[in-house]
């Protein structure tokens, strides 16, 4: 076994240097990732190794970086683009929900984008204004965009080298809280296609439902819970999209209670759809109502104020407690 | 409105009025009058102590962040000195300098990278729109600022501001584009500083030069050197003049460098050698028109020292207001969403008073 410590930013670059090994169409570009390898250096080094037709960086402009990669992608190859922080994908979502998203379907499936944006995404990094969004939902309520966010390395290096393998567009959704925290992962297991969801923590009493920046949270949360007798399993979704009802639905009836745990805002979001897919397919096994934790519903907050707006342990614990507990 | 292409063309070189040994350069441009060139030295001065500052702010974990405009503040300062009260000034996250420069408080203009809120003064008192990070995308607000200004009657002039990198954003192209078409009063200000981050200018464009992407929109575009004060006062003040008297949007392009890091985050070693840094230290924006100066008996030793003496009580307000550890209030997340905060966000907001209090109690 090949087990050793990493982050999931290591992760990432050795998931970018071993598709690029594996298959000279994949291409990655954006701003900022040649020589410097990134503003979070997760393309370290591809440039020196694979070269300047492999790793570029083109002038700034997201929607022509997006635009450039369906074209490329409509023609022989599999490019991976950067978006630098999440809000900057913006200027991008026209190629992205009338383009990238439609183009099989207009098709009549003749033509498919076999592309990765790439989003460094959500907060809890003290950054400044437009540099924390969780947009996920935009993405999410798309049809024709798979959407994924690992939350640890292995899945990072594994989800991603799985997106890139994707016959369609893939918006892979990188948790920038999470690129630095250090694991044991081993990069050489066989990795289950996108839209598998798994349980991080086995538990009795109560299911967390997360993703990407919210799974440690929720599996601290779950420590706290233990600590306090109350044993809460916690299931990591990775992928939004294609979503996995049989693993997340099989966790909840396994408990009857659930919270689901997300940082972008609540209203009309992913955390809302999880919640109305397992109570339409759960509800004769839920002794509560699922509740959620999530942002609030504002623009993200300024550095010294983003501590109230994240999901927390004490906040995920108290709604757990309100979960109509036959002993309470 | 010309649409005589020669017209629209800007020089081969950027205009330069006073060289970097101090000497006058002479032009078909004007120089500004000596009053308004110790006005501007002034105003150097004290940006060159807020980057500074700023800087040492950053350090000592007192500013989140800092995007310094070092090297740049001659093209700060005159962008300002050129505007009338009543006009407007759009600036990005590097222009903090040019905004205190404009009279608005340096605490308040530091709110931003403090990481208080997003913006901290008021943008329709001050005339000053919030700093835009989003590339490029204030440039049509510009624009929209400058109609609405033509629509009321009012003088206005708006001075627009992005950097190299921002020019192959869409925007930027729509913006010109908006402004040429309604005629609006926009002076687009590009300080071409030779770099996006790690990127260099020939990754943004193959064009001879930035200031020519005017003439395909039927804006006439000037160059001028970004490191002398003096020429941008005059260029900039000529296309403010223009703008103002009705002949639509102007684009200027100030050739300058960012010697230092793109900010505090940032690694330049990692794309750029110290060789290429060098000679644009000995173009220092103020030691020129020091020299000039000084040269004609506008500037001795004991105004310098004066000037030293204002910037550094700039400095010790910033270190003063910054300094204080600051609580910001929850209630303002959800008070500024909508005018009227939803039934939702109350309950949110209650949802965190609640937590707060029991926190307290315990
Ligand atoms: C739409 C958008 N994309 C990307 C970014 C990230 N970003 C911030 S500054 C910057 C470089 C901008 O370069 P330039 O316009 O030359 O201005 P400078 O920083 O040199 O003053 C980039 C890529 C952003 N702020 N907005
Ligand atoms: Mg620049």
């Amino acid at each position: 076994m090949a087990a050793e410590k990493l982050t999931m930013a290591n992760a990432l670059n050795r998931a970018l240097r071993d598709a690029m090994r594996a298959d000279d169409t994949v291409l990655m570009f954006g701003e900022d990732v040649g020589p410097l390898g990134g503003v979070f250096r997760i393309t370290d080094g591809l440039t020196a190794e694979f070269g300047e037709q492999r790793c570029f960086d083109t002038p700034l402009a997201e929607s022509g970086i997006l635009g450039m990669a369906i074209g490329m992608a409509m023609n022989g190859m599999r490019p991976v683009v950067e978006m630098q922080f999440d809000a900057f994908a913006y200027p991008a979502f026209e190629q992205l929900v009338s383009h990238a998203a439609k183009m099989r379907n207009r098709t009549r499936g003749r033509v498919g984008v076999p592309l990765v944006i790439r989003v460094p995404y959500a907060g809890g990094i003290g950054g400044v204004e437009h540099h924390c969004d969780s947009s996920e939902a935009y993405y999410a309520h798309t049809p024709g965009l798979h959407v994924v966010a690992p939350s640890d390395p292995a899945d990072a290096y594994g989800l991603l080298r799985r997106a890139i393998e994707s016959p369609d567009p893939v918006i892979f959704l990188e948790p920038k809280k999470l690129y630095f925290s250090r694991s044991e992962a081993d990069l050489t297991l066989p990795v289950p296609p996108i839209g598998k969801a798994v349980v991080r923590r086995p538990g009795t009493d109560a299911t967390l439902i997360a993703y990407g920046p919210a799974v440690p949270v929720a599996l601290e949360a779950a420590e706290a819970a233990a600590q306090e007798g109350r044993s809460l399993q916690v299931v990591d979704l990775r992928s939004i999209v294609p979503f996995d009802d049989e693993t997340v639905c099989a966790a909840v009836r396994s408990t009857g209670r659930a919270v689901v745990v997300a940082e972008a805002a609540g209203f009309a979001s992913v955390s809302s759809e999880v919640v109305a897919r397992v109570t339409e397919r759960c509800f004769h096994s839920l002794h509560a109502p699922i509740r959620r934790v999530t942002g609030f519903d504002i623009p993200y907050p300024p550095p010294k104020l983003e501590h109230v707006h994240l999901p927390s342990v004490d906040r995920i614990l108290d709604t757990v407690d309100d979960l109509q507990w036959e002993d309470a | 409105m010309t649409r005589d292409a020669a017209l629209l063309l800007p020089s081969t070189e950027p205009v330069t009025l006073i060289d970097p040994d101090g000497n006058p350069v002479h032009v078909g441009q004007d120089m500004p009058d000596p009053q308004a060139l110790v006005h501007a030295y002034a105003a150097l001065i004290s940006a060159r102590r807020f980057n500074d500052q700023a800087n040492a702010l950053v350090r000592q974990g007192r500013l989140a962040v800092y995007p310094s405009s070092h090297g740049q503040e001659a093209c700060q300062v005159a962008c300002v000195q050129v505007l009338d009260p009543g006009d407007w000034l759009f600036p990005t996250y590097r222009d903090s300098a040019a905004i205190v420069a404009r009279g608005v408080d340096p605490v308040q203009a530091l709110t931003l990278l403090r990481g208080d809120w997003h913006s901290g003064y008021d943008p329709l008192t001050t005339r000053v729109a919030p700093q835009a990070t989003p590339l490029a995308t204030h440039l049509l607000h510009a624009v929209g600022v400058a109609h609405a200004a033509r629509l009321r009657g009012e003088p206005t002039v708006v001075m627009a501001v992005c950097g190299d990198g921002a020019t192959s954003e869409g925007d930027f192209h729509e913006a010109l584009n908006f402004a040429a078409v309604f005629r609006t009063p926009v002076v687009f200000f590009i300080q071409n500083n030779e770099y996006a981050i790690s990127v260099p200018l020939a990754r943004q464009t193959a064009a001879p030069s930035l200031a020519h992407k005017g003439i395909g929109y039927g804006v006439p575009g000037a160059r001028v050197d970004g490191n002398d004060v003096a020429a941008l006062l005059s260029v900039l003040g000529a296309a403010v003049d223009r703008a103002r008297a009705g002949e639509g949007p102007q684009l200027v392009e100030a050739h300058t460098y960012r010697v230092q890091p793109h900010t505090n985050a940032d690694d330049p070693g990692r794309y750029r050698s110290a060789d290429e840094v060098t000679p644009w230290l000995a173009r220092d924006p103020i030691t020129r028109v020091e020299t000039y100066l000084r040269g004609r008996g506008l500037l001795d030793d004991e105004k310098i020292a004066g000037y030293g003496v204002s910037a550094e009580k700039l400095a010790e307000n910033m270190r003063a207001g910054l300094g204080e550890d600051t609580v910001a209030d929850y209630r303002d997340l959800f008070a500024h969403v909508y005018a009227e905060p939803t039934p939702q966000l109350r309950e949110q907001q209650a949802l965190v008073a609640d937590e707060l209090s029991r926190e307290e109690a315990r």
